[in-house]
């Protein structure tokens, strides 16, 4: 029995008709095609008004397949096939032949291009010929969500998610949470302290019922798929037992190693080998930094368990808990399992480092900083307790020049992209500044300044008109040392001069990157990220905050650079996603997945039990199956795919030596349909 | 124009669907011109492509082949693509063995982000292929059937083999 087959060719406003004729795609398909019983065009076929007519002809002409040639299958597949259903239509009957993105969009040539769509309507028509219907497997969810970064992106979505009734597993790689915001002094516009807003939200966290905190872990292993994750989370060694220690501050006040650099304070303060990473740290309780530990070091170097070494000991002895103290030196890293069925990636960024600029000092020059170190010069808890004071000699700068754009915007340092919050933090940065040193100066280097968002405009300008900032567009092209001062090298292109500025601290708006693991964070979790290493969005306008893999959603700084506001709003996006996803018991997936076929007695499958697709499957959804006589004796043994943990790559039906495994979708009959219609000449 | 400079190479690209062909779809939505002598064929995975896959297409008429996946890595699938690579490897001397110039297949990695990248790709397949000419192996063997048929394999007699 033949399929009766509907070609509808959408014009695409002009976007497809400008450059192919889309009258003749449609005319050939009728005339030409076997099994197309019917062809059209219509301007928008994703319009409400083209679902319609999609609908109406499925019903009147008794369609029974039906191919769209319009924009990618990417775009719309999953429009058309709803609307099949509508009809009663198997929606797998529908197939999407992309004339669009991989034609007339990219092929100005109309003749060429016309012939292309025909040969590509032609492909998906034989294929759709071969389509066969599929029921979609419902699979069950399990009711958590995993969290992973504990900066104001995950701690947003975390709270987020909690709050609507769902268990949180939060996992952050530091010992505490509250990431780069709690290394803000003050955020623009609103110059309000961000510690202050943001530690209620710590606090909140630590307390929720609903919230399962790992700090100083990090994620080992994720595997399963939407709504059925299993994550493995490695527990870092912390040395200091979590549930004993009270947080009493006893251990790190007698350390004696005390001239660490604190990476919270961006290398400008310092901290003991037992530490806690700021004050308002959550959870408020210490780790051991094995590398910088004394006992550590000497337990290293005798080659002995550190429980043997009897360097130190000064913060086990001195640990007040009893029986049992809460520091342990035995403490290995901890592997723990959990299930989850949604997973939302906070991961953040990292500040662009210094060193990479020569003309800038390649961070040789102390009193050349960052912004985040700024920040930290700026913070009342920081280094200098607010006080500005430069880093090499602790004198007030009196001349401070910003430079923006310190790798952002600039392709030879591998950041293309605007940072897009350094304008806003310049000019926050002249006015704190301006705020402690009455008398200083800020000098502040920009190409645009760009500050699009709520009241950003009227900041930066008040920084420039009412707190005095002198803004000169233009790049410097040099610093170097003279005396106690630095020398600034730049052009003012307003004006057309080269400028030279004496001054005693240089701020470098520096890029927001990409954390250094992102690819391999990417990888663990099967999502895409782009050319920068941000991981990439489902879809850049419509999906901002779903990843490439169902189930796995995204927040923060990781997905590019943003603000604090776009983050919790983002934050609170993915949050929503999940909700949304876990708030059913089941649910539907599509049913592209791998079947070995069973055929009757005596054969009762083609497969030879060699089981090489078992090998392959990056799922172990391959299961072996003994096929049993009556008396219960094994006649054979064959492969089985688990279609819960099936995931459709086709590995194992391309591996097969028997051909007795096909990929529901891209069968062999398919595919080969689609290779035998292609127009050779 | 002689008959050499008109010819036009039909290539045919296998593409995985979750990085090259994103690739494509975003070449597409950057405006970015190529040349249109390919026909893609959207696969879940590399790693799911039969080399049966690639014979047929060469004895359907393809002059040329292009199998395009995910960076090392990247996979959608984890390992499909390094799977792809094996099968290639092995694949390739058979091709030789068989007169297939393995030239006319070529196997590369594009992003869901580079769509520059597939332009740069398929354009380079297609001069490449339209360099080394028209793929008549499959057909002159055909051409040479039984009884002059134009169908079934001869046991001798010119097969068109690339061989060098």
């Amino acid at each position: 029995m033949g399929k009766k087959i509907g070609v509808f060719v959408c014009h695409c406003g002009t976007n497809i008709s400008a450059t192919v004729d889309v009258e003749k795609v449609a005319e050939e398909a009728k005339k030409k095609y076997p099994g197309v019983s019917y062809a059209t065009t219509y301007k928008y076929m994703c319009s409400d008004p083209g679902q319609k007519l999609l609908r109406e002809k499925i019903e009147e002409e008794g369609l029974t397949g039906v191919v769209v040639a319009a924009c990618s299958p990417k775009m719309h597949e999953r429009t058309f096939r709803n609307a099949a259903v509508k009809t009663g239509l198997n929606p797998y009957q529908v197939e999407v032949s992309n004339i669009r993105e991989q034609c007339s969009w990219v092929h100005h040539d109309k003749a060429l291009g016309t012939e292309k769509s025909i040969d590509l309507v032609r492909m998906m028509t034989e294929k759709a010929r071969k389509d066969r219907s599929l029921d979609s497997i419902k699979v069950p969810v399990t009711k958590r969500a995993l969290v992973i970064g504990g900066g104001i992106a995950g701690i947003q979505a975390a709270l987020d998610i909690a709050d609507g009734g769902i268990e949180v597993i939060l996992v952050e790689k530091d010992a505490s949470i509250g990431g780069h915001m709690a290394q803000l002094s003050e955020t623009f516009p609103t110059l309000d302290c961000s510690q202050c807003i943001l530690t209620p939200r710590m606090v909140e966290v630590a307390q929720h019922e609903n919230i399962k905190l790992y700090t100083w872990s990090e994620i080992e292993s994720v595997g399963g798929y939407i709504g059925n994750f299993d994550v493995k989370i490695r527990k870092k060694a912390r040395s200091v037992d979590l549930d004993l220690c009270t947080g009493c501050s006893s251990c790190w006040q007698v350390c004696p190693s005390k001239k660490i650099k604190s990476d919270f304070e961006m290398n400008l303060g310092n901290r003991t080998a037992i530490y806690i990473p700021f004050p308002q740290a959550i959870p408020s309780k210490p780790v051991i930094d094995r590398e910088h530990c004394l006992l550590f070091r000497d337990a290293r170097k005798k080659g002995i368990p550190p429980a043997e070494s009897k360097v130190c000991r000064k913060c086990y002895d001195v640990c007040p808990i009893a029986p049992v103290k809460a520091i342990d030196y035995s403490h290995e890293d901890e592997i723990v399992e959990e299930k989850v069925g949604a997973i939302v990636v906070a991961t953040g960024y990292q500040e662009l480092k210094n060193n990479l600029y020569g003309e800038y000092g390649k961070g040789k020059y102390a009193d050349v900083i960052t912004g985040l170190q700024f920040e930290r010069l700026a913070s009342a808890s920081g280094p200098t307790e607010g006080l500005i004071k430069r880093p090499s000699d602790g004198k007030e700068p009196e001349i401070v020049v910003f430079i923006q754009c310190v790798g952002s915007r600039d392709p030879a340092k591998g950041c293309s992209y605007c940072s897009k919050t350094c304008c806003m933090y310049t000019a926050k940065h002249t006015m704190l500044y301006k705020h402690k040193v009455h008398h200083g100066h800020a000098f502040v280097f920009y190409i645009d300044i760009r500050c699009g968002g709520k009241n950003y405009e009227e900041f930066s300008l008040r920084a420039i008109e009412e707190e005095g900032a002198t803004y000169l567009r233009g790049r410097v092209s040099r610093i170097y040392k003279k005396g106690d001062k630095l020398i600034v090298l730049g052009a003012d292109t307003l004006t057309g001069s080269q400028v030279e500025i004496e001054a005693d601290m240089v701020v470098l708006a520096s890029a927001m990157k990409a954390q250094d693991d992102a690819e391999d964070v990417a990888r663990k979790l099967s999502i895409q990220y782009d050319k920068d290493r941000f991981f990439s969005e489902l879809h850049p306008k419509l999906r901002p905050v779903e990843s490439s893999n169902a189930g796995i959603f995204l927040a923060g700084a990781c997905q590019g650079p943003k603000d604090i506001p776009e983050t919790v709003a983002q934050a609170s996006g993915a949050a929503s996603k999940v909700q949304a996803l876990l708030s059913s018991d089941e649910l539907e997936r599509e049913p592209v997945v791998a079947r070995v076929d069973r055929l009757p007695p005596p054969l009762f499958s083609t497969c030879i039990g060699c089981f090489y697709c078992q090998r392959v499957c990056p799922y172990g959804a391959i299961e072996q199956e003994d096929i049993k006589a009556r008396d219960g004796s094994v006649i054979k043994t064959v492969a089985r795919v688990n279609v819960g943990l099936c995931q459709g790559c086709g590995l194992c039906a391309a591996t097969c030596r028997s051909k007795s495994v096909e990929l529901e979708g891209f069968n062999d009959e398919q595919v080969f349909a689609e290779i035998n219609s292609v127009e050779f000449n | 124009m002689s008959e050499e400079t008109k010819f036009e190479p039909k290539i045919v690209a296998f593409l995985c669907n979750w990085c090259t062909y994103a690739g494509a779809d975003l070449a597409g939505t950057g405006r970015r011109q190529y040349q249109a002598n390919v026909r893609i064929i959207k696969l879940p995975c590399t790693g799911g492509i039969d080399p049966l896959f690639l014979i047929k297409a060469f004895e359907r008429g393809a002059d040329g082949i292009l199998v395009s996946g995910c960076h090392p890595g990247d996979c959608h699938y984890n390992s499909g693509n390094y799977h792809a690579r094996r099968r290639w490897n092995v694949f390739k001397p058979l091709l030789e063995f068989c007169g297939i110039n393995p030239d006319r297949i070529q196997f590369s990695w594009i992003s869901a982000a580079e769509g520059g990248k597939w332009v740069q790709t398929i354009n380079s397949v297609i001069d490449s292929v339209r360099a080394l000419g028209p793929f008549e192996g499959y057909q002159k063997i055909n051409a040479i059937g039984p009884e002059g048929s134009g169908e079934g394999f001869a046991p001798s007699g010119k097969t068109g083999c690339e061989c060098k």
